[in-house]
């Protein structure tokens, strides 16, 4: 299947994607916030719709919205933790508002389904680039700050008396995390981004309870999970992102079984 | 030198005076337990040591200088608001996470932090708690980390907020026992908040009496005395020692513990007690 160009560029951009998508989701399901990995997919939605409306390539609509919506959030902070009316409404409004700016351009159905569900075999080697560049920036800036935000997701209130900005971190860390989901959009949709950013973040931190081990093995898991299933999605002619969603959800309850999950 | 020293200090939340013209020295190796009502200002005053609640009126100083955030002579453990973390991170990262935390880079411990972990897992007797995912250790095991957590850096100043909440009598005694071991071993000061007297007896110096604003300082017999505690409840309050404990009584309740209860969810309005005229923790 690798002699295939569109075969390469899906098995480059899985692998870029796999792992930013990894690494930041453990992180995002250390600090309890994977509502709002899910939350910024939604917002991206729109900012990918709006971007096909007036004539530019969806992920850069993606990128401007979802950091913008990741740095408001990460601002508003303990504020907007416990809204959960109003992030639903803004979500149901975000996808409202891309579904309008879909309805203007012609090639509804295909760009609908593609933003919503992913369509990996359909990206180019300037994607590919784009998709390189982008993780580059999110994984460095994240490698950074990485210390400081692990101290403020552990022990906040000693963090801020030994005088790390939690708010800073916040907002830093939302930027990656929107960085993150609209990469991961490019592989598998706003509507799956669970499956690369959480899914094998949570199977990694019940294998092992090191920091070092998780991230590595989030970073493999996703990685695994991406190229199997696209892999699968060749030969069987099934959407990738079904096959990526189901390992995802498969190696997770594997993990979950009382015999595997142990974390010794 | 003296370990704190507020003059006039007044401090405010949320618009209203938790503190007003306070004035106190605590000297370096004391071992102080802070008492008082939910919202009398335990916390806040903690707080206003670390630097992180600005004195509206007068001076703090701490170690000899003035109040600052992220003084790395003060290790704190904050009060913990749930029963227990379900991270699944070990216990040895969980501490590690806070060795040079407000660092920029990568989170894995160098050599120095490593021995560091090993070194304050020690001195709580966790080391082998720190092989297991937090979210399989019970709340007094975690309670150890982070007091662990707090001795990183080598702190001259331990502020310990509220640790035996959510303990039982067995593990209330194990945490007061190790506190005033490391006191000994260690020569830091410090200040331990309670909502109850009693487990602290055996271990503390002088106790700080927080109500109503106003704070009184001094040995257990000096300030656990009706007229002391009648001022800063606001309220008659008899003292009744009993085989070596005591009991700050209202009306013919238990002050303290009907507080621990009231922090447990209970609304009951008690007349006669003092819960009435409790607002938040603050």
């Amino acid at each position: 299947m690798l002699e295939y160009d569109f075969m390469q560029n899906a098995f480059a951009a899985a692998a870029i994607v796999a792992i930013v998508s990894g690494l930041v989701g453990y992180f995002l399901v250390l600090r309890g916030q994977t509502f709002a990995g899910h939350a910024l997919a939604h917002v991206g939605f729109t900012g990918a719709t709006g971007a096909v409306l007036i004539g530019v390539t969806p992920i850069w609509g993606l990128v401007v919205l979802t950091v913008t919506a990741g740095v408001g959030m990460g601002a508003m902070g303990e504020r907007l933790a416990r809204r959960d009316v109003a992030i639903g409404i803004v979500l149901a409004l975000s996808l409202g508002l891309g579904l309008l700016f879909l309805h203007f351009v012609t090639a509804y159905a295909t760009q609908a389904t593609a933003l919503l569900f992913g369509n990996v075999l359909a990206v180019d080697v300037g994607t590919v680039w784009t998709l390189l560049w982008l993780g580059v920036v999110s994984t460095g800036t994240l490698a950074v700050i990485s210390r400081p935000l692990l101290f403020a997701s552990l022990q906040p209130e000693l963090a801020e008396a030994k005088g790390v900005s939690l708010r800073l971190y916040s907002v830093l860390f939302l930027a990656i995390v929107a960085l993150a989901v609209a990469e991961c959009v490019q592989i598998v949709g706003v509507l799956l981004v669970f499956a690369l950013m959480v899914g094998p973040a949570a199977a990694a931190q019940r294998l092992t309870i090191g920091i070092g081990s998780g991230l590595f093995l989030s970073a493999g898991l996703a990685l695994l999970e991406a190229w199997t299933g696209i892999a699968l999605a060749f030969y069987t002619d099934w959407p990738s992102s079904f096959w990526i969603t189901a390992l995802s959800a498969g190696i997770y309850l594997f993990t979950t079984l009382p015999t595997v999950g142990r974390a010794r | 030198m003296n370990a704190i020293e507020f003059r006039d200090v007044a401090l405010g939340l949320g618009g209203r005076d938790v503190l007003a013209d306070v004035s106190l020295e605590i000297a370096t190796g004391e071992f102080v337990g802070v008492l008082g009502a939910n919202g009398a200002g335990k916390t806040t005053l903690m707080r206003a040591v670390l630097g992180l609640v600005p004195a509206s009126r007068g001076t703090i100083r701490v170690l000899g200088r003035p109040a600052a955030r992220g003084n790395p002579a003060i290790g704190y453990m904050p009060q913990v608001r749930s029963s227990g973390s379900d991270l699944r991170l070990s216990g040895w990262g969980f501490v590690a996470g806070v060795v040079d935390g407000h660092r920029l880079g990568l989170p894995f411990a160098s050599k120095g932090a490593h021995a560091e972990v090993d070194r304050v897992l020690d001195l709580v007797g966790a080391s082998d708690l720190a092989r297991r995912p937090l979210a399989e250790i019970s709340g007094g095991e975690q309670q150890r980390l982070l007091l662990a957590q707090a001795l990183i850096g080598r702190p001259q100043l331990l502020l310990l907020d509220e640790p035996l909440v959510n303990l039982d009598p067995h593990y209330q005694g194990d945490l007061v026992g190790l506190t005033k071991s490391l006191r000994a071993k260690l020569g830091v000061t410090v200040l331990f908040s309670a909502h109850e007297l009693n487990p602290l007896l055996g271990a503390l110096d002088r106790v700080l009496y927080l109500g109503r604003g106003q704070a009184a300082l001094g040995t257990v017999d000096d300030v656990i005395t009706g007229p002391v505690l009648s001022r800063l409840y606001g309220a008659e309050i008899d003292v009744v020692r009993l085989k070596g404990r005591i009991f700050v009584m209202s009306g013919g309740h238990d002050v303290e513990r009907d507080t621990h209860r009231h922090d447990h969810g209970s609304r009951h309005q008690r007349t006669g007690s003092l819960l009435g005229a409790q607002h938040g923790d603050a």
